[in-house]
């Protein structure tokens, strides 16, 4: 005579998610980031391509899908550079106090977020 | 085999200076801190441009100073070091199938620069129109 | 090619010594002959006390693993010529206790591996399988599908070149997941949840950075960082789920 299988209930794990937001933050970053580095790191501050006049970028930025859009690439590329930096520390300078550690980068990550907020909401 | 006779040998903090591989895998990791960066140049040129006109040309300004520029400079190298290492390693970290068979790791790769140059033109187009 | 090439060999003598030091000893170098020749040739002809271990000498049985030249290597497929003119620099398996000479502690290891659960697991009752048919179906594409993960000879040069098991070794390592991954994708197997348990945790899945060493130095193509890669994936859909589904669907 046999049973069925007790019903297996999975724990719930956050580091799988955070995981999962890092994996994200880094197609973003792949994708996103290199025009945006070459544009308004180098290209517009060096006079290589003609600024964008400011009428049209603050149309553009203050528009409230691309706000909503930036938050999302913003959140994601800071948490994938939180939790990269983390095992960072952990591998290249073998620091053991790792629950600090971890704390701190994803503060940091959690305070760029809450500042990403803050600035995409208070652009007028 | 006694415990305590066991030589267990320490890992140097260098461990990753003696191999090729090992040392372009922390450069890759440490451009986490370059992406961390420009999300704050970002942010300060969103601060800088919902402000107003002149905060703008302020911020300009200030990204056209030396420093910035190495920053940046740096920031595009490692940048770029982390799309295509990104890239590259996709088709090892999917299994991708299209109808039952496997998507050989090539078209991944293809299809991931693909997406990064779409990407770029939009925003090139967006931003200078 | 000369006809002889020095060997630079760890002696540890753990009754004698405080620490490793290395010996010089001078080798026949001949086209066909591989550091492991090498190796049995100091024992035979020159000092019977080094001691190292080997067994098939043909690449199958995976005892031979030691650190050549700083590489993880099975000595029996690594040949002298490669490194004429030498000296060739024969280390024992990076990662691991050195037990004596060339010799390391293979028993984390050891203890590693049946926490995969490396067996099949059913959902229904054993006793289906003796009755009637008594064997179980498998299509080509479905052997095909773990295949390339069966083929582990469990040398652990891939933990010799994990940077994560050298500095931590409770990270359970590359070998030990890529065997949990070979019966998740087996057919035949139901037990995916069972070793997900134990791979979801810390030191499970989510201590690899993909550095990707452990796939280059595999002498058998096993591509364990690939396996831990697609794991965390699986494992992040089903912590998705966790979160999303409300119980009973789960």
């Amino acid at each position: 005579m046999t049973q069925a299988p007790a019903v297996r209930r999975p724990k719930r794990r956050i580091l799988p998610l955070v995981w999962l937001t890092f994996s994200g933050g880094g197609v973003i970053a792949a994708v996103f980031l290199p025009v945006l580095v070459l544009l308004f790191g180098l290209a517009f501050p060096l006079g290589w391509i003609s600024a964008p006049d400011y009428a049209h970028l603050h149309a553009v930025v203050t528009n409230w899908l691309t706000r909503l859009v930036l938050l999302g690439l913003f959140v994601p590329m800071l948490v994938h550079s939180a939790h990269r930096f983390r095992y960072t520390l952990y591998d290249g300078l073998q620091l053991k106090r790792k629950l600090l550690i971890a704390f701190l980068c994803y503060g940091a990550a959690m305070a760029g977020a809450f500042a990403s907020l803050l600035v995409l909401l208070s652009m007028r | 085999m006694s415990e305590q006779l066991l030589y267990r040998r320490r890992v140097s903090t260098w461990w990753w200076t003696r191999k090729r591989t090992y040392f372009v895998f922390v450069m890759r990791e440490l451009s986490s801190i370059f992406i961390a960066w420009f999300v704050v140049f970002l942010l300060r040129l969103l601060s800088a441009v919902g402000d107003s006109r002149s905060a703008y040309d302020h911020f300009l300004d200030w990204a056209s100073s030396p420093l910035v520029v190495a920053l940046n400079v740096l920031t595009l190298v490692f940048i770029t070091l982390h799309a295509v290492t990104w890239f590259s390693l996709t088709p090892q970290a999917m299994a991708v199938q299209v109808r039952g068979r496997a998507v050989p790791g090539s078209v991944i790769i293809a299809a991931q620069y693909v997406g990064l140059a779409i990407v770029s033109a939009f925003i090139f187009w967006l931003v200078t129109r | 090619m000369g006809d002889s090439i020095s060997l630079r060999v760890t002696r540890y003598r753990p009754d004698k010594d405080r620490e490793p030091a290395s010996q010089e000893y001078d080798v026949p170098l001949r086209k066909e002959l591989t550091v492991l020749d090498a190796l049995n040739y100091v024992k035979n002809e020159v000092d019977t006390t080094l001691t190292f271990r080997w067994s098939c000498r043909m690449g199958i049985c995976g005892s031979c693993g030691m650190n050549v030249n700083g590489e993880p290597r099975l000595t029996c497929a690594t040949f002298l010529s490669d490194y004429a003119p030498g000296p060739v620099r024969v280390e024992p398996l990076a990662n691991f206790p050195i037990v004596r000479d060339l010799v390391v502690d293979i028993s984390d290891f050891l203890a590693k591996l049946p926490r995969m659960k490396p067996w099949i697991i059913r959902d229904d009752d054993a006793v289906l399988v003796g009755e009637g048919d008594g064997e179980y179906l498998q299509t080509p594409e479905e052997l095909e599908a773990y295949q390339q993960f069966s083929m582990c000879i469990n040398c652990m040069l891939c933990y010799a070149a994990c940077p994560v098991y050298g500095l931590d070794p409770d990270f359970v390592g590359p070998a030990a997941i890529a065997l949990a991954e070979r019966y998740d994708l087996d057919s035949r197997d139901h037990g995916a949840r069972e070793r997900l348990d134990v791979l979801i945790e810390r030191e499970g899945v989510w201590g690899c950075t993909f550095v990707g060493e452990c796939t280059r130095v595999c002498p058998k193509h096993v591509d364990p960082a690939g396996a831990i890669q697609r794991y965390k994936l699986k494992a992040a859909t089903e912590s998705v789920k966790a979160f999303l589904l409300p119980r009973g669907a789960r």
